[in-house]
């Protein structure tokens, strides 16, 4: 364990001011020693990967590793990401975005990445709450909690991503939290191995807009919330419906190798590549056979271009 | 994960860069770290007890602490930086 | 011998794909829209076709300009087409471009507005939309065309700036220019100039990606080159990380300024037709252009001495040949498909020199050559 934190330091842009503008206690932090953990251990090199992030605390992350880096405009990381992935799919593009940027403002580019099955690995943040603009409630925020613009409870339902990525066609889809990074670790290394959309969902703690409205004492509460209430994805299928109540499931929910879009991408051009070269080849069969043909006829000029033209393509 | 034994682990913090969110002190399951009152960060008390688990240093959100082995040596064998791709 | 150039009869959507295809393009996104949905059928057509290159329809405008950024940056030449309403859609993210530098063409076939509107009319009311719309000062090239053959032309050009300037572009295309079947030429690859982006040719650790020089415009790394660029929309240093110190923000945004503004000359054009000795000027862009063509034709047959600008760019404001124009004129007339967007520039530049009038026309129709002869003899 001696190199984990000597390997995070490798992968830090140096000439960024830390520790980072994150508040005391958040999980993002966690997340993003994960994130170059796992980068590390996929064995892949800094330059060809392209970490994407959208707007709001998660937003900051991007800034901080030493990666092909994008912070992007609200919500549309999964777009940019998209474009990328298709332009050149030797990259491998990490899209990390908070709850507010993948689920209500870009709620429609997240069902439609996984759907497309872009080659992407995106990883949401989830701290139920808009936290960079002061802790205001987001579409994940429980009901019945919280926050400064729900000051009475929220009255709304809150999504649940696993079964929305479930529902949306991701190839694969994980959840894990803050308190678990060895697991997170675990996850990411198995989505940066997967081909097609990868989607992880990743509770992070934010004790500073969130904890506060919500009588959680401090950050470390939170994390204690986390330990108490998670449990494995296995298990939790095999427990009794009525004590399902309030235990939050997390591990690997879906892992399939379904052909990402770049890759039917790249059949569909090779079949067309293929089709125009035989359509070529059939081209100039056609044109060599009347030539032999039309030996007998007096139209010698012709013939001798059409050989010299054949002589010229051959050249 | 070397060594699980007690009393073969260092465990040092940046000071600067610790934010004091008392993660490490709360969940050390040895209780190797203790909060500062006065300087509002963690501080190691009970190294002798670390017994190289890693949860600190996986879950330090401010990558402040590094634990490793006592007797460093410093040969490139225990250097990430040579592992890592450029 | 003289070699004859390649003849197409077709529409002036598909004119726009010819001249993308010339230019290099070899990544488009898209969402179909009327009147502009032609161009994404047959970008969808050619571009599996050609030599690495890809076409992708996404799920709204806003995702199809945030995938040609993203294909932007990954170094290859992009393009999405749209019309109104999606346009409006893409604003925040032409600011984006704008902010990152991101060379990229986006054609905006005008339809009849506000809102829905108008889908298969004619109209120009984008024009101060596609100069103003992302928030935030910001320069920006915007582009016309009035024929099927200047459709291909402007798309080449298009690029050209895009990529010489670091900048989007935007090509105003209206309703009736994008719907005309006529008749237009490929040109031979010797006459006419494809531009790309300069790249760095320092190695990475010397390399400070949006740093000033002579030019202005930085040369611009593609994803994965080992440059490791951050990429952001706050207003970055010349490291590309973001700051708050005001004067690294000052430098930062008249830059941005600097590099469309120093080449003026280049970038303004402008086709004039009969100016010479012209008592009258029409000013026009679009479709409109060609009503005015003839009805300068026509005006002089009658003896009213007409002339025609006819603005190839419509902003930066070809402001100096529109001051030469009024110096020399008793009036200029600017007949638009609005209720005067680009006759406000001309009354700006204008400044009491002369005389402006301008025919507004905002019912789907076009701005008959009739019309324009109308009031050409009534001044």
């Amino acid at each position: 364990m001696s190199e984990v934190t000597q390997l995070i330091h490798h992968y830090l842009r140096h000439n960024k001011k830390f520790p980072h503008m994150l508040c005391a206690g958040c999980g993002h932090g966690i997340l993003l020693g994960s994130l170059i953990r796992s980068v590390h251990n996929a064995g892949l090199s800094k330059d060809e990967v392209v970490v994407i992030s959208g707007i709001g605390c998660s937003g900051r992350l991007a800034v901080y590793v030493d990666f092909n880096t994008i912070h992007t405009t609200h919500g549309r990381a999964l777009t940019f990401a998209t474009g990328i992935k298709m332009a050149n799919p030797e990259l491998v593009v990490i899209v990390l975005m908070g709850d507010g940027d993948a689920l209500s403002i870009g709620g429609n580019h997240l069902i439609h990445a996984a759907r497309r099955n872009i080659g992407v690995n995106a990883i949401i943040l989830n701290n139920e709450i808009y936290g960079m603009t002061g802790g205001q409630c987001s579409s994940t925020t429980p009901q019945d909690c919280f926050s400064m613009t729900t000051p009475f409870g929220q009255l709304e339902k809150s999504f649940d991503i696993v079964d929305m990525a479930l529902a949306s066609g991701a190839n694969f889809v994980a959840r894990t939290t803050a308190f678990h990074a060895q697991l997170t670790d675990e996850v990411i290394g198995q989505a940066l191995a997967n081909p097609g959309f990868n989607l992880i969902e990743f509770f992070s703690p934010c004790h500073t807009q969130y904890g506060r409205k919500n009588k959680y004492k401090n950050a470390i509460a939170m994390y204690q919330d986390l330990k108490s209430k998670t449990m494995d994805v296995d298990k939790y299928k095999a427990l009794e419906e009525s004590k399902r109540e309030g235990v939050m499931p997390i591990g690997v929910f879906l892992k399939r190798d379904d052909p990402a879009l770049e890759t039917r991408y790249a059949g569909v051009r090779a079949k067309l590549q293929e089709a125009k070269q035989k359509k070529a080849e059939a081209a100039k069969a056609a044109q060599a056979k009347p030539a032999k043909a039309k030996e007998p006829k007096p139209d010698k000029g012709a013939k001798g271009k059409e050989t010299k033209q054949d002589k010229g393509d051959k050249a | 994960m070397a060594a699980t034994k007690k009393g073969l682990t260092t465990v040092a913090i940046y000071p600067d860069w610790c934010k004091g969110c008392g993660l490490c002190a709360a969940f050390c399951p040895k209780k190797v770290f203790e909060m500062d009152p006065v300087a509002g960060k963690a501080r190691v008390v009970n190294e002798e007890e670390c017994v190289n688990c890693g949860f600190c240093e996986l879950h330090c959100p401010d990558f402040a602490i590094v634990l490793s082995p006592k007797n460093t040596d410093t040969d490139s064998s225990n250097n990430p930086t040579a592992k890592a791709k450029p | 011998m003289k070699k004859k150039r390649t003849q197409l009869f077709a529409l002036g959507n598909e004119a726009v794909v010819e001249g993308a295809l010339l230019a290099g393009c070899t990544f488009f996104a898209g969402y179909p829209i009327t009147p502009s949905s032609e161009i994404m059928e047959v970008m969808a057509q050619r571009l599996p076709m050609e030599e690495d290159s890809v076409f992708i329809q996404m799920e709204d405008e806003i995702a199809s300009m945030g995938a040609i950024i993203g294909a932007s940056l990954a170094g290859r030449k992009v393009m999405t087409a749209t019309s109104g309403p999606g346009f409006s859609l893409m604003q925040e993210l032409i600011g984006y471009g704008c902010m990152v530098e991101a060379p990229m063409v986006i054609v905006n076939v005008m339809r009849g507005g506000p809102s829905t509107g108008l889908p298969t009319s004619p109209a120009q009311g984008d024009v101060q939309m596609a100069r103003w719309g992302t928030h935030g000062d910001h320069p920006i090239i915007v582009l016309s065309a009035s024929t099927v053959q200047q459709c291909l032309d402007m798309t080449i050009t298009a690029f050209n700036f895009a990529e010489k300037y670091r900048t989007p572009v935007i090509l105003l295309l209206d309703e009736v220019t994008a719907h005309t079947r006529e008749r237009f030429e490929l040109p031979f690859a010797e006459e006419y100039e494809v531009f790309s982006r300069i790249t760095p040719s320092v190695p990475p650790e010397w390399f400070h990606p949006f740093q000033d020089s002579l030019r202005g415009v930085p040369p611009m790394p593609p994803l994965g080159a080992g440059y490791r660029v951050h990429v952001t929309g706050l207003t970055h240093d010349e490291m590309g990380f973001p700051t708050q110190r005001p004067e690294e923000i000052e430098e930062a945004i008249s830059r941005l300024f600097r590099k469309i503004d120093q080449f003026y000359p280049d970038i303004m054009m402008v086709e004039e037709y009969k100016t010479e000795d012209a008592e009258v000027a029409v000013i026009a862009y679009g479709s409109v252009a060609r009503s005015a063509h003839h009805a300068v034709d026509r005006a002089r047959e009658e003896g009213v001495k007409a002339g025609l600008l006819e603005l190839k760019t419509l902003f930066p404001f070809p402001r100096p040949q529109v001051v030469k124009l009024a110096r020399r004129c008793k009036c200029l007339l600017v007949p638009e498909m609005n209720m005067g967007q680009m006759s406000r520039e001309v009354k700006r530049v204008n400044n009491g020199i002369t005389r402006v009038r301008t025919i507004n026309r905002v019912d789907g129709r076009i701005i008959t050559p009739t019309q324009i002869l109308k009031n050409l003899t009534q001044i």
